[in-house]
């Protein structure tokens, strides 16, 4: 399943490996950009006293509803483009759960997990933003076009609203420390490529997956292909 | 990768996706339990920080760019219009006037409500006779010194025992974001009505709509009787 990363542009140089297509890159940084206006604007719907600092009120909301109908679409459209494989394959990796994601999440066996390209806090994040674009889409919508929902549901939707929005705040932040506590991680979302080092110590199985992707995908090969890259397609 | 392992990512997506859907449908419950039981407790927080929680607070609403500062002592509230004579009352003259104490729910036509407010002021029938209404006057209107925002009501619902001209907000003063450093108190009507920062009281022949009823609200604004809704009389 990972033979398109071929037609990517990106083609990383020799001792690095791809992890990030451009469509993911830019989709992602879509994302980042929408995720904190309508964090930023909806705290100052939220937050008395950065309502009284901001005001514009009337203003701040349209940039919210605004950002906030936008939300789905950079993953939509990536998700259907051509070049879109790689997150479409990405998204099917973050889904999914292999035991070494459960070994990982105990203590007690964590050094013994050999994690593919998202480790389970990656899949939990990744999983719960998207429920939350939905969520926040369908409550934002009520709350927006009030007049066709009854006083409950819109009192519900703004209930749906505010609590979901903590978790994002918590997830997002979450998410920003931890990419900044791994700056090759986080430089790989700018430029797309780690160095080999960094997959083989962080995710040993993704990175035995991308060096042997012409052979079987549990073929102890890694010696081997370490010293030789396959995907110099350049 | 892609294609191993069980599919964790998408029921937890779904079970979020339901989590908001089930909020969505029994949050305005959920809410008005929160609000009973946490509210009180909450209320007793002194850092600050239960006030970002969604729970029986206030949200402060301008429409302004800058929210509006006036301080007590430069404070003038103007009585105009079809009255005997135009009069401008002090800070002093409002606190020298018999008091009135409300404690009464705070309903916002966007859902949410908090319990058991104290208000001080002056009755707004108390102000009109000081000015003395003519005969020809239906109605008032109110302008807030924030420059943009005005309101109205009837003559008959301005000589409601339950409106007021108010300076005392939970046992101290009204504070700048509440709307201080006086502001009107409608009890029975949506929090829209209740004026905030407020400059000038107008006798008017008829209603003048005021602002948020440009945007489709009822000028009539009955907690429990307008906008579709049906809380509970406040």
């Amino acid at each position: 399943m990972t033979t398109d990363l071929h037609v990517t542009t990106d083609a990383p140089r020799p001792g690095t490996i791809l992890r990030f297509d451009r469509t993911e890159r830019v989709v992602h940084w879509c994302n980042a950009t929408l995720f904190i206006t309508l964090m930023l604007t909806g705290a100052v719907l939220y937050i008395g006293q950065l309502s009284a600092l901001v005001g514009r009120r009337h203003l701040v909301e349209q940039i919210h509803v605004v950002a906030g109908v936008s939300l789905p679409i950079p993953l939509l459209v990536g998700l259907v483009l051509r070049s879109g494989a790689g997150l479409r394959r990405d998204v099917g990796a973050l889904s999914r759960w292999i035991p070494d994601d459960r070994r990982w999440l105990h203590r007690r066996t964590r050094a013994r997990a050999q994690l593919g390209k998202f480790n389970p806090g990656q899949k939990l994040n990744a999983t719960f933003q998207a429920a939350a674009i939905v969520v926040m889409l369908a409550s934002g919508s009520i709350m927006y076009w009030f007049k066709f929902f009854t006083n409950d549901i819109r009192t519900g939707a703004t209930f749906a609203h505010d609590w979901f929005a903590f978790g994002i705040w918590l997830t997002v932040i979450g998410h920003i420390s931890f990419a900044f506590s791994d700056p090759v991680s986080l430089r790989s979302m700018v430029r797309g490529v780690v160095p080999e080092s960094w997959a083989m110590a962080k995710r040993p199985r993704w990175y035995l997956q991308q060096t042997n992707r012409d052979t079987e995908p549990d073929t102890e090969a890694d010696t081997k292909l370490a010293s030789e890259p396959t995907d110099i397609s350049r | 990768m892609g294609d191993t392992g069980s599919p964790v990512g998408r029921r937890v997506f779904l079970g979020l996706i339901g989590l908001g859907a089930v909020g969505i449908a029994f949050g305005a419950k959920t809410q008005k339990t929160l609000e009973t039981t946490v509210g009180p407790i909450l209320a007793k927080d002194r850092t600050g920080l239960a006030a970002l929680l969604p729970i029986g607070r206030f949200r402060i609403y301008s429409v302004t760019s800058s929210m509006p500062s006036r301080s007590k002592q430069e404070y003038k509230l103007r009585v105009r219009g079809l009255v005997d004579h135009a009069i401008d009352l002090s800070y002093d003259d409002l606190r020298a006037m018999p008091p009135t104490h409300l404690t009464r729910d705070f309903q916002c036509v966007t859902g949410w409500r908090v319990f058991n407010v104290k208000w001080t002021g002056v009755r707004l029938a108390d102000v009109l006779d000081r000015a003395g209404v003519k005969a020809n006057a239906h109605a008032v209107r109110f302008t807030s010194f924030d420059g943009t925002y005005t309101e109205s009501l009837t003559l008959d619902q301005a000589r409601r025992n339950d409106v007021i001209v108010a300076y005392g907000f939970e046992g101290g003063d009204v504070s700048r974001i509440h709307g201080g450093p006086v502001r009107m108190y409608i009890a029975p009507m949506y929090g829209y009505k209740s004026t905030k920062w407020l400059d000038t009281i107008e006798l008017t022949r008829d209603v003048v709509p005021g602002y948020w009823e440009d945007y489709g609200y009822d000028v009539d604004g009955w907690v429990g009787r307008s906008n579709g809704r049906s809380d509970t009389p406040t």
